[in-house]
């Protein structure tokens, strides 16, 4: 698919970048080279810490605060633009390379309308007729696919939904017909669906105007499914840069064989798991309704009469985009909220039922594992002091034996006892997350709720606690119930599925049913919108 | 878009400055001289309240009559009053006044106004809205006015007129602590807490008040600058310690009489409570920026 190359848009070669840590200097990006010839797509891929949003804001000028330039070139057009002043560069911004950030909801200015947000790319860059400027946002709008366009420029941000809000920063970006747009996680903050939508327009304005595109993403399977060609970085160098389809079939470097194995997009089987024979049933929900009060008069009804029933020892994952009730559901089925109608059976118990101390003392039986490990765990506490927490509410044993059980456990889950002692602040997100794993198996629950536990993690780290979860499950005997919105790591670890829309089950059944034969349009939609697909063919015969 | 400053051309400057400059400045940063000095100035106030006969050895109460109203000198730094009394020994010894006054004002408010917050924030409905509507109340009434009818309920006196002035500050930390628990309450980790099994009491103390605190403290701090004010006025205005007693606001009251022969009187007490109001609130401008 690719043009016949022309000589490089932009050459980085061997630049080093370093941030002010203290007194010391931190290199975050050392000796990376790569070149992105006009109309390429390239995709910058590494987890977080890698360096590689530190080389896409030092193309543009843009590094945060403490950040510089140590050594190497940028090159653009065969000029070297990275000693330039910051007026030669705001010149080029927007007009020759432009940004889509990653943060759609904190990247517009919430007291504007998008007509002016729009409307001032064409100022900056020196045009001065309203009218020409107004005719020419309409027409970036109806570009990019936004309805409405005559509605939209007098609307603000907060009237706009996150693929909306992206799509109107798409229009900035290529406002100019920059030669190169760089996209920093464009879609990490939106939902499954949407994302490709985005993608899939990034991708056709691209490639109408012949712009050159460097994707930054932790995530390999998009890196798969839209670049030419992928540079691997780690621990800022570069591990790896080859033609997309080469570089997934046969990755030379361990880093990149590494995210290969651990992009669950990418492994279409899943990791060899064994239906658990038929057991009791762990889990029932049964007609399972929840409003919400606005107000006194109405309601929002979040979940509408959900069923489903999980067999002890397995996984079942409830999928669907945000709103779509699963988090409401899961925060019932723990018991955090009384349903409004419906039935649910913990192991035979009618949770809703209990109340005060029989509350309490049944929490020891199901627990919740949250989506953010920055925001589930005291900050004042020290590791070892969370994970004994439960046992001091809900055990009968001494301090020294809850100490030791904690700390047994800790190890159990991959964190060694050099960091029993440490606060929250000082762990990495995937530490933390196997800290709020053990503070939630210390009381031997039979059942464990796992809400987007896993989203905020890299994905390597993902894969870590993925097969951390795994054996536990084998270990103990647990039944899981594992909210996503990712698909790919569902068809990874459960066995049933339910597909929520709306605060209905639009689809249920074992995840080799649903994944092969989706029968609700709006299943199969969410699977199609899995990245990597296009590319599986490739990684399947190598 | 065009505010950032891009940090690229900065490279080569940096490189070139000699390096023992640029570790100076990172120290003084660091290390804050403003906050040292404020630090400095509440360390020697309280010195003063602890051992006032240290700094000062001239009698603050007993004067010689035939020494009134001489301007400064160095046998009488700050010069003396109507009554020949040593002007610096009577601020020294009226510091114990002050603080004990200031102490005893932060004390009633944080520990009346944080009870109520919390008592407020963590529990909902007909409780919450019955308590902030009274510290709305408590707002709404002039602080001077509510300071001497609290005096005038309870009598005269150094104490008396601290818990009026901790009185009105009672809403105010209210306020803070309650949007503080609510805050801390809706985290995950609160939830978690009492999802493996903790009692209301056992998660509002393990986690919710360490958590909340932060900011109370630094207010606290920010409170005592503006109490030592306080009772300083509530001296000027006789609603304090009686006379002789050295208090800071009495100080100046008493040197009002001669603004215009003995300016020393005035100015010199009133520099101190400035001084000190000011360090107190560096301090606390301190604790502030190091919970956040």
């Amino acid at each position: 698919m690719n043009e016949p190359l022309h000589p490089q848009l932009l050459s980085i070669d061997r630049l080093a970048i370093s941030y002010a840590d203290g007194d010391e200097r931190r290199r975050v990006v050392d000796e990376v080279s790569f070149d992105i010839a006009s109309g390429e797509v390239v995709a910058l891929v590494g987890e977080s810490g890698s360096g590689k949003s530190t080389t896409a804001q030092a193309i543009i000028g843009l590094l945060p605060e403490g950040g510089r330039i140590d050594s190497g070139a940028i090159r653009l057009n065969g000029e070297a633009i990275s000693h330039w002043s910051g007026k030669r560069l705001a010149a080029l911004r927007g007009s020759v390379i432009s940004l889509i950030p990653q943060d759609p909801g904190s990247s517009l200015n919430p007291v504007r309308t998008i007509g002016a947000q729009i409307g001032e790319i064409f100022r900056i860059h020196g045009e001065r007729d309203r009218t020409a400027i107004a005719a020419r946002t309409l027409d970036l709008l109806d570009r990019v696919g936004l309805s409405e366009p005559a509605l939209r420029v007098r609307q603000y941000p907060h009237e706009l939904s996150g693929g909306m809000k992206q799509r109107v920063l798409i229009a900035i970006a290529i406002a100019l017909k920059p030669q190169l747009i760089i996209a920093d996680e464009p879609t990490s903050a939106l939902d499954v669906t949407v994302q490709r939508r985005v993608l899939d327009l990034i991708d056709e304005v691209r490639r109408d105007a012949g712009t050159a595109l460097l994707l930054v993403t932790h995530d390999l399977g998009v890196a798969a499914d839209r670049a030419d060609r992928i540079v691997v970085l780690q621990g800022g160098r570069v591990q790896e840069v080859g033609v997309a389809a080469e570089l997934l079939a046969h990755p030379r470097s361990a880093y990149a064989r590494q995210l290969l194995a651990d992009a669950p997009s990418l492994n279409a089987r899943p990791t060899n798991r064994q239906p658990p024979v038929a057991g009791a049933d762990s889990i029932v929900v049964a007609g399972l309704i929840q409003d919400f009060a606005v107000d006194r008069r109405t309601a929002i009804r979040a979940v509408d009469d959900i069923s489903f029933t999980v067999r002890r020892g397995s996984t079942h994952a409830l999928v669907g985009e945000s709103g779509s009730g699963k988090t409401t559901t899961a925060r019932s089925i723990v018991g955090f909220q009384r349903p409004t109608a419906g039935r649910i059976l913990i192991e035979g118990t009618e949770i809703s039922s209990l109340a005060g101390a029989a509350l309490r003392q049944f929490r020891s039986r199901i627990q919740l594992v949250y989506q953010n490990p920055f925001s589930s765990l005291d900050p004042r506490q020290r590791v070892i002091d969370i994970v004994t927490e439960p046992l001091r509410n809900l055990s009968s044993l001494g301090p020294t034996e809850r100490r030791a059980k904690a700390a047994a456990l800790l190890e159990r889950v991959g964190l060694p006892e050099a960091l029993h002692m440490r606060r929250p602040r000082a762990l990495s997100g995937g530490q933390r997350q196997r800290v709020a794993i053990a503070r939630a198996l210390v009381l031997d629950p039979e059942i464990l709720v796992l809400d987007e536990a896993v989203s905020a993690l890299d994905v390597t780290v993902q894969g870590h606690v993925l097969r951390l979860l795994d054996e536990l499950q084998r270990e103990r005997g647990l039944t899981y119930l594992f909210v996503s919105h990712d698909l790919a790591v569902v068809r990874q670890i459960s066995d049933t599925v339910s597909v929520l829309q709306n605060g209905r089950v639009v689809e249920s059944g074992t995840v080799a049913d649903v994944f092969e034969r989706p029968q609700s349009a709006y299943a199969r939609q969410l699977i199609d919108a899995i990245p990597g697909r296009r590319s599986s063919a490739h990684v399947g015969q190598p | 878009m065009t505010t950032i400053e891009p940090t690229l051309s900065l490279n080569t400057h940096q490189a070139a400055r000699p390096r023992g400059h640029a570790q100076f400045r990172r120290i003084v940063r660091r290390v804050q001289p403003g906050l040292l000095l404020s630090i400095a100035v509440i360390a020697i106030v309280v010195l003063w309240a602890i051992a006032p006969g240290v700094f000062a050895t001239q009698n603050p109460v007993l004067g010689v009559p035939v020494d009134k109203l001489q301007p400064p000198s160095a046998l009488h730094l700050l010069g003396t009053d109507a009554l020949g009394r040593d002007l610096f020994a009577r601020i020294v010894h009226g510091a114990v006044h002050s603080l004990t006054g200031a102490f005893v004002a932060v004390g009633v408010g944080l520990v009346v106004g944080t009870a109520l917050g919390v008592i407020a924030g963590s529990s909902r409905g007909f409780v919450e809205a019955a308590i902030m509507r009274l510290a709305d109340v408590l707002l709404s009434i002039p602080a001077l006015l509510l300071m001497l009818s609290i005096i005038i309920l309870l009598g005269f006196g150094t104490v008396n007129a601290a818990i009026a002035v901790g009185a009105t500050s009672i809403a105010s930390f209210a306020r803070l602590a309650r949007s503080e628990v609510v805050r801390v309450r809706r985290s995950d980790y609160v939830e978690a807490a009492f999802g493996s099994g903790g009692t209301f009491a056992g998660v509002l103390w393990r986690h919710v008040l360490p958590n909340s605190l932060t900011s109370v403290i630094a207010f606290a701090a920010l409170q005592f600058g503006s109490a030592i004010l306080a009772i300083s006025t509530l001296g000027f205005l006789g609603y304090g310690a009686p006379p002789p007693t050295p208090e800071w606001g009495l100080l100046i009251a008493e040197g009002r009489n001669y603004i215009s022969t003995a300016w020393w009187l005035t100015t010199a007490p009133g520099i101190v409570v400035v001084i000190v109001v000011l360090a107190a609130n560096r301090i606390s401008q301190g604790l502030g920026g190091h919970g956040r």
